[in-house]
């Protein structure tokens, strides 16, 4: 018996093994290079960068050190110094505060967008989407003078009793949250939603029938059901929102330093990319373990929450 | 089993989605320990009861009581019934025993016991090597299987079931239909089940109620309900009947002689004669499996009626006719007692007989 020539059946035709490397090059090779040679590489050097010492005008050269790691750890020229530790410890505040602050906002509104009749559903997501058509720093600017001593927002927080007389929001941190909040809701909000619209409510259901009250039902049956939104959700907030500086720098007075003003103050005014380069890469380890660590946390409960 | 408070009481229960009315002004009193079905069409209301029943549904006017208790008011969580639902509505990132225990856990009843009666209820159902699996690692039957034993666990006063077979395949549905069934008697549970599946109904209830748009038509026993249909919808929708317009020639308190498209036929009423007098019209019924079948000559008296043999479909165990007599269509089944083919082939002349105590005479 003759047999038909050897080959994968993919996709209903026969396709030789370079023809799946031709195909899956052209297809998916742009993006590969891309993230090679524009992400990648550069991290890499980075990296490397990060062993390296401060050139006498800027720059980097050998010898190879760990100088940098310690420095930022505190061992500085002057002795122990937690400047660098507080340093990431803030942003870190700053980025699950806006994170846990966006998530209790997001919650009840993507529940509200996603009970809305269909024709209305689209108009709430645009007006979500809106504050993205704005440049950040133009928003930012527009919440000092909304917040400002003799704004009419101010008067009113004032009547109501929720500033003291005479004091106003801006700069201080609740004009930070207020800023923070402001730009990075949708981010938690638009995949929140797409898993609100899936929820099968009849497991809400089943849970109250079976003896759960509404808070019960809500984190028994409804949460774990959002979960995977929610947690895409605040990923996507975290993250940025740890790196923020301009927002904290605009709204808060410019008084404290964030990762993001170190950094870009390392590669900028002070020249020092070795230093720079560290800074960013413990950021990002920060950021990195905590991801895992959630993830590992996720796979005992025996939860897919990644 | 029964005792003197009823299971679940409803009284003049009303159920408005916009425009529709899903119920109509219903009232149905259900026995303890009995296995109960609301029959009817998709869009009957027979959910929307259920799901007032088990308080995940509100009545716009009317009452719910259980075990004599007045909870029109009382919230879902709270009522002493659990629910089987359609889709069965798994908790999906729980394990079986997970799933099982959740209403007991509501319940803040001791871990051990917890483990103790789930265990149990595995072992009733079946499921016990399931128990550590996730739902989606679960065909359709054992997932049915889950949210049985999900909800009987709890030891409900009275169990709904809404439509728990529908989605599986018709040879493990009837395995399911019996095995339900032995569980039902075992616990003694009261069971309020949901279908539009009248054989379903047949086999497994104590009581039937058969529904159409928001009202129940007629309620009473499987056979009762069979023999004795009331109306054209119930006659059509539980099993098959032959209708026949009659106008009355001649009548008397206890039967009548109408004439039918078909020709003259004798009734005798049942329990509820109909009120035409003469010349007036009703509808008068047959069962198909009522109708005999005989060759021209070789029968003759009242009730009889020649016909044309014109169509015949074959099943092995029965012959199903359909017969032309004038206008009208009769349609019988005989079973194939005789050795042999001694059936009437299609166009053959033949002799119907209609008895007298089979015909049914239906409201409109």
């Amino acid at each position: 018996m003759k047999m038909r020539k050897k080959g994968e059946i993919r996709f209903g035709e026969h396709l030789t093994h370079t023809g799946q490397v031709l195909r899956s090059g052209m297809t998916s090779g742009p993006g590969i290079f891309w993230v090679t040679f524009f992400l990648l590489g550069p991290l890499l050097w980075i990296g490397v960068i990060s062993f390296m010492t401060r050139g006498e005008s800027g720059g980097y050269e050998r010898p190879f050190t760990f100088e940098n790691y310690t420095r930022f750890a505190g061992w500085g020229f002057f002795g122990y110094d937690l400047l660098y530790p507080q340093i990431i410890l803030r942003s870190l505040v700053l980025g699950a505060g806006t994170a846990i602050l966006c998530m209790l906002a997001a919650l009840p509104l993507a529940f509200f967008i996603a009970g809305l009749p269909p024709k209305h559903k689209n108009l709430a997501l645009t007006l979500v989407l809106i504050p993205f058509w704005t440049n950040l720093l133009i928003r930012t600017y527009a919440w000092q003078i909304l917040l400002a001593p003799e704004s009419p927002l101010t008067w009113l927080f004032v009547k109501l009793h929720l500033v003291a007389e005479g004091t106003s929001l801006y700069p201080g941190t609740m004009a930070v949250y207020i800023g923070m909040i402001c730009d990075y809701l949708p981010f938690l909000v638009l995949p929140l939603y797409s898993s609100v619209e899936k929820i099968d409510w009849s497991i809400a259901e089943a849970a109250s029938d079976l003896g759960a009250d509404s808070p019960r039902v809500f984190w028994h049956a409804i949460l774990p059901q959002v979960t995977p939104g929610l947690v895409a959700g605040i990923i996507l907030v975290l993250i940025p929102a740890t790196g923020q500086f301009v927002i904290p720098d605009l709204l808060g007075g410019a008084k404290v330093q964030m990762l993001g003003n170190v950094i870009q103050q390392q590669f900028g005014p002070s020249r020092d990319w070795p230093f720079g380069s560290a800074i960013s890469f413990i950021g990002m380890g920060v950021v990195l373990l905590g991801l895992w660590g959630y993830a590992k946390a996720a796979g005992e409960k025996g939860g897919d929450l990644l | 089993m029964a005792t003197d408070t009823p299971a679940v009481e409803v009284e003049n229960l009303v159920r408005q989605f916009g425009e529709m009315r899903a119920l109509d002004d219903v009232s149905v009193t259900i026995r303890k320990g009995e296995f109960f079905s609301l029959l009817g069409p998709s869009g009957c209301g027979k959910t929307t009861l259920l799901r007032i029943i088990g308080g995940l549904d509100i009545a716009d006017a009317g009452i719910v009581r259980i075990n004599g208790v007045d909870a029109t008011e009382i919230p879902c969580h709270k009522r002493p019934i659990n629910t089987v639902f359609q889709s069965y509505a798994l908790f999906p990132h729980m394990t079986v025993r997970d799933n099982i225990g959740f209403g007991l856990r509501m319940k803040k009843v001791s871990k051990p016991d917890i483990e103790e009666r789930v265990k149990r209820v595995l072992d009733m159902v079946q499921i016990t090597k399931l128990a550590d699996r996730k739902p989606t690692q679960l065909s359709g039957g054992q997932k049915q299987r889950v949210a049985l034993a999900r909800a009987i666990v709890n030891e409900p006063q009275v169990l709904l079931l809404d439509e728990p077979l529908g989605a599986l395949d018709l040879k493990l549905r009837k395995e399911l239909q019996i095995e339900l069934l032995n569980i039902q008697r075992r616990v003694g549970i009261t069971f309020i089940y949901v279908t539009h599946d009248q054989e379903e109904a047949l086999v497994m209830s104590d009581r039937i109620a058969v529904m159409r748009i928001g009202k129940i038509e007629q309620m009473g026993e499987a056979e009762d309900l069979y023999e004795n249909p009331s109306t054209r919808f119930v006659s059509g929708f539980l099993g098959s009947c032959n209708l026949f317009d009659a106008t009355v020639k001649q009548r008397s308190a206890t039967g009548a002689v109408v004439s039918t498209p078909a020709g003259e036929l004798r009734v005798e009423f049942g329990a509820n004669p109909p009120a035409a007098t003469k010349n007036e019209k009703f509808t008068v019924a047959i069962r198909p499996e009522k109708v005999s079948l005989c060759a021209p000559g070789e029968c003759a008296g009242e009730n009889r009626i020649k016909v044309k043999v014109k169509e015949l479909i074959y099943i092995g165990s029965e012959t199903h006719y359909v017969l032309q007599a004038g206008p009208q269509t009769i349609t019988t089944e005989a079973m194939n007692t005789k050795v042999g083919w001694q059936g009437f082939d299609i166009g053959a002349d033949a002799v119907a007989y209609l008895p007298a105590a089979g015909l049914l005479v239906l409201d409109d």
